[in-house]
């Protein structure tokens, strides 16, 4: 994928201010419509007892979830660096086949369309799916 | 052979009933030259793409965005047989689709003809062979992307679900006439 110019980041943050707050509200819509437009992806939440879109777990990790993309956010400026830690422990611990990170991604834009209709224009929607891709790429350095 | 639950077809049936094609087919397309645009590549014959300002006011682009919409109709119309409708649709499209990129004339071709021969009239067949496909599947994105900014928290888990499934079916019968 190409790396983000100026622009890009510049647009990626000025987009995510608008997310404090919503973290959970954000992560949790993204995660229920993972888990039920992508079936195959429940396989790596077996062990949660409720996977319904209204469940502690599914809200809780949701949260979870936008938390460390807006942690991301701020080391834009070196994913790969920044994300050493998470790297390893979605390779070596969690084990989430890097396919995935695709299909949260476009999840994740799902909602933001829903939540920002106005502001998720085209120009803003470029710049979070090339930062979402650095991002995801940035998650898979230490896979092999 | 597709199989369609009871709410599916109402879900889907749905979200077409109550939409305005000449608003959400222009937004649709547009963004997808914007986002993704090497796109843009299957569109030269439309005139000023340079920018984004350009995209948006282009005529050719928001007639085609709405042609669009009218080709996944006759998709929705024909649930249980999706297949088949884009192969007949060469048939059944009555308009006259004057296509002259580059260096190529397409006429009074189907969809379905247009879409392949895109692919025959090029030395590189074999490296564009599969660009259209991810052009289809990026084009149903935005469309999902657009219809998520409309309907807002009305377009729940369960209905993208089962937008996302005709779309994926949609796009699959496209890819089928390529040859």
């Amino acid at each position: 994928m190409t790396s983000l110019s100026a622009k890009d980041k510049d647009a990626v943050r000025a987009f995510w201010a608008k997310v404090p707050g919503k973290e959970e509200l954000i992560g949790a819509d993204a995660l229920s419509r993972m888990l039920a437009v992508y079936p195959q992806t429940k396989t790596y939440f077996s062990h949660w007892k409720d996977l319904s879109p209204g469940s502690p777990q599914v809200r809780k990790h949701g949260k979870t979830i936008v938390c460390g993309v807006g942690e991301a956010v701020g080391k834009i400026d070196n994913l790969t660096a920044g994300l050493l830690n998470l790297s390893e422990l979605h390779a070596f611990t969690l084990r989430v086949d890097p396919a995935n990170f695709k299909i949260l991604s476009h999840n994740l834009l799902v909602v933001l369309a829903v939540i920002f209709p106005e502001e998720f224009t085209p120009e803003a929607h470029v710049a979070l799916d090339k930062f979402l891709a650095s991002l995801a790429g940035a998650l898979s350095e230490k896979y092999r | 052979m597709v199989e369609w639950t009871e709410q599916e077809r109402s879900i889907i049936t749905g979200i077409f009933a109550n939409l305005s094609y000449e608003e959400i087919g222009p937004k649709a397309l547009v963004r997808c030259l914007i986002v993704y645009p090497w796109t843009q590549r299957y569109f030269s014959s439309f005139g000023n793409l340079y920018n984004a300002e350009a995209i948006r006011g282009n005529p050719n682009v928001a007639a085609h965005g709405i042609k669009v919409l009218h080709g996944l109709d006759r998709a929705v119309k024909n649930m249980d047989n999706i297949k088949a409708t884009y192969a007949e649709l060469s048939v059944l499209h009555s308009e006259k689709l004057h296509v002259d990129p580059d260096n190529f004339r397409v006429s009074s071709a189907g969809l379905q003809q247009m879409h392949s021969a895109h692919l025959k009239a090029d030395r590189l067949v074999s490296r564009r062979l599969t660009f259209p496909l991810f052009l289809h599947q990026l084009l149903a994105d935005c469309l999902t992307i657009e219809i998520a900014a409309k309907l807002g928290t009305a377009f729940t888990a369960d209905t993208q679900a089962a937008f996302q499934k005709f779309l994926a079916v949609v796009v699959s019968a496209l890819g089928r006439q390529y040859h």
